[in-house]
């Protein structure tokens, strides 16, 4: 009889991982594919969608902000067409030299007139309908309610009729209803991650149930949970990897084509809510995050299962 | 403690019982040690216990009662995190054999040699050398299920010695093979015994007793173990050399 080869030598127990393509075989590739792909790309695609809403919303707020910093609108609110130019001319002056102010310009009647003709027809500016005289100011730095109060007290002084707001305070509803749909999109955009995750971790189950007696025997053999959790990691990284790609596609495409479909509008707002370098950066990273939690919740589900088992 | 040839058990159980859920015992105050380098047959009735103890053995069960150490140490109050390192001293030979069914006869014998850390350059030789010797170097590719049963048994057997375990256990594993092969195997496993494996199989097979004369019996009799004249606690010193 031959000599056994298993005999002939002592194999050397190396410290090589047990990984790759070779780990990955002990899954047969069907059971944890399956829906799963197309679960994490669907849940990718309208995270996407709606983070890339979100952070044109806020681009929309941003850029009103930053263009409204400083906007102080002084209305001198009289009926008699003389004292009101007489109360205007007063807080003009008292304006410009005034230290907090960087800019004041009275806007000529004419313009005021335009500005109301769409709502009151061609009877604006007539003395049936007297409009208040506007000075638009420009305050040094942000408006604060400090800053108004000072001017508000200097201007009842000269002109009785003025009243001051900040610009911005006209857009705050606006502001907030904008706000809120941003904290909707990211409360959906958790939701989403929470359903991936649940989606991830039923998958992972049924691939543990599918494959326990395989988990078994690599177990008797000396498998560790390190080795079983890595098998079933890769086999998490390939399908939800290629899901986010695709839904990071989908979700590309829909933002392209709404945006397209805004861009037409060609209002002030739509313009300012434009995707930039730094948007798109940071849309690339949610297909990345879908995989991080397709994979957490995978190590999760597998060392918590295999915890049950010798 | 007196042994075998002068060395240390490698398993030892002390009192062990196994009760399965709430039924009463399968096995009761079972006591041995085990021997580098020894030949034991556990045989018993069906029923009687073998795939209990044997569960025990390669660490897929923990006893309800009792103490077991192997290779030095008390593997009861070991973590969990380190029986991986016991199972790989260990070498199991299941009764339905346990192949993995989408992998093929190659891949299968390769699994401990891979779960080990064996540098994948360093995997084809040595199976391949063992698929050659159990014959089946021709269904290196095949998958369990298109191979027969004894040719299952073949790959299982390969698969439980091709890593040169310490302790060798199995569970009826000429049941499916011819006398020619059956012999063959039981001669790998006297063989692995003089390298230092203590091999521990389970059999009906009353014949295969006596083709390995120095073997010691352990016989199970509704989950108690007969050790009438204290050879399996305390076998007789072996003579130096032989």
């Amino acid at each position: 009889m031959s000599r056994p080869p298993v005999l002939a030598r002592a194999i050397e127990r190396g410290m090589a991982p047990f990984r790759g393509a070779r780990a990955h075989q002990m899954l047969p590739r069907t059971r944890l594919g399956g829906p799963m792909p197309w679960v994490i790309a669907i849940m990718v695609a309208l995270s996407v969608v709606a983070a890339g809403g979100a952070l044109a919303m806020q681009n929309v707020t941003q850029t009103a902000r930053d263009q409204l910093a400083g906007g102080a609108t002084v209305q001198i609110v009289e009926a008699d067409a003389q004292v009101r130019a007489v109360q205007a001319k007063r807080a003009l002056e008292l304006l410009e030299r005034d230290a907090l102010v960087v800019r004041a310009v009275l806007v000529p009647e004419d313009e005021l007139v335009q500005l109301v003709e769409p709502w009151l027809g061609a009877g604006a500016g007539s003395q049936a309908i007297p409009l208040p005289a506007l000075i638009d100011v420009q305050l040094r730095g942000s408006v604060d309610e400090e800053a108004l109060t000072a001017l508000r007290d200097q201007l009842a002084e000269v002109a009785p009729a003025a009243r001051i707001d900040a610009q911005s305070d006209w857009l705050i509803p606006v502001f907030d209803a904008i706000d809120a749909l941003r904290y909707l999109a990211f409360g959906l955009i958790a939701l989403l991650a929470a359903t991936s995750a649940a989606a991830v971790w039923l998958a992972a189950r049924n691939a543990l149930n599918a494959n326990r007696e395989t988990i078994e025997v690599m177990h008797l053999l000396g498998g560790t949970d390190r080795q079983v959790v890595r098998i079933f990691g890769r086999s998490v990284l390939i399908d939800a990897g290629l899901g986010a790609v695709a839904g990071l596609m989908m979700g590309t495409v829909a933002l392209l084509v709404l945006g397209s479909r805004f861009a037409l509008l060609d209002t002030g707002f739509t313009r300012m809510g434009g995707l930039a370098g730094p948007d798109w950066l940071l849309l690339a990273l949610v297909p990345l995050i879908g995989v991080a939690t397709a994979l957490l919740t995978a190590r999760i589900t597998v060392l918590a299962s295999l915890r049950n088992m010798l | 403690m007196t042994a075998g040839r002068g060395q240390d058990d490698i398993v030892r159980f002390d009192n062990v019982g196994l009760r399965y859920g709430t039924g009463g015992e399968v096995l009761s105050n079972v006591s041995f040690s085990l021997y580098p380098g020894r030949f034991y047959f556990l045989t018993g009735a069906s029923g009687a216990g073998k795939t209990s103890l044997l569960k025990l053995l390669y660490l897929a069960q923990r006893p309800s009662r009792g103490g077991i150490r192997m290779f030095g140490r008390d593997t009861i109050t070991q973590p969990r995190e380190t029986l991986p390192g016991f199972r790989r001293r260990i070498g199991v030979v299941f009764q339905d054999f346990r192949l993995i069914p989408h992998l093929s006869a190659y891949d299968n014998i390769a699994l401990p040699l891979r779960v080990s850390g064996v540098r994948e350059s360093d995997v084809g030789k040595p199976v391949n050398d063992m698929l050659d010797w159990v014959g089946l170097a021709h269904r290196a590719d095949a998958r369990p299920a298109t191979l027969s049963g004894g040719e299952q048994q073949r790959v299982a057997i390969a698969r439980a010695v091709i890593a040169r375990p310490e302790l060798l256990v199995a569970d009826e594993p000429t049941g499916n093979v011819d006398p020619d092969m059956a012999l063959k195997l039981i001669r790998l496993f006297e063989a692995l015994t003089r390298l230092g494996t203590t091999v521990v199989v389970a059999t009906h097979d009353v014949h295969l007793l006596r083709k390995v004369p120095d073997s010691l019996m352990m016989r199970l009799d509704k989950g108690k173990l007969a050790d009438p004249t204290g050879a399996l606690r305390y076998p007789p010193r072996k003579a130096e050399g032989e």
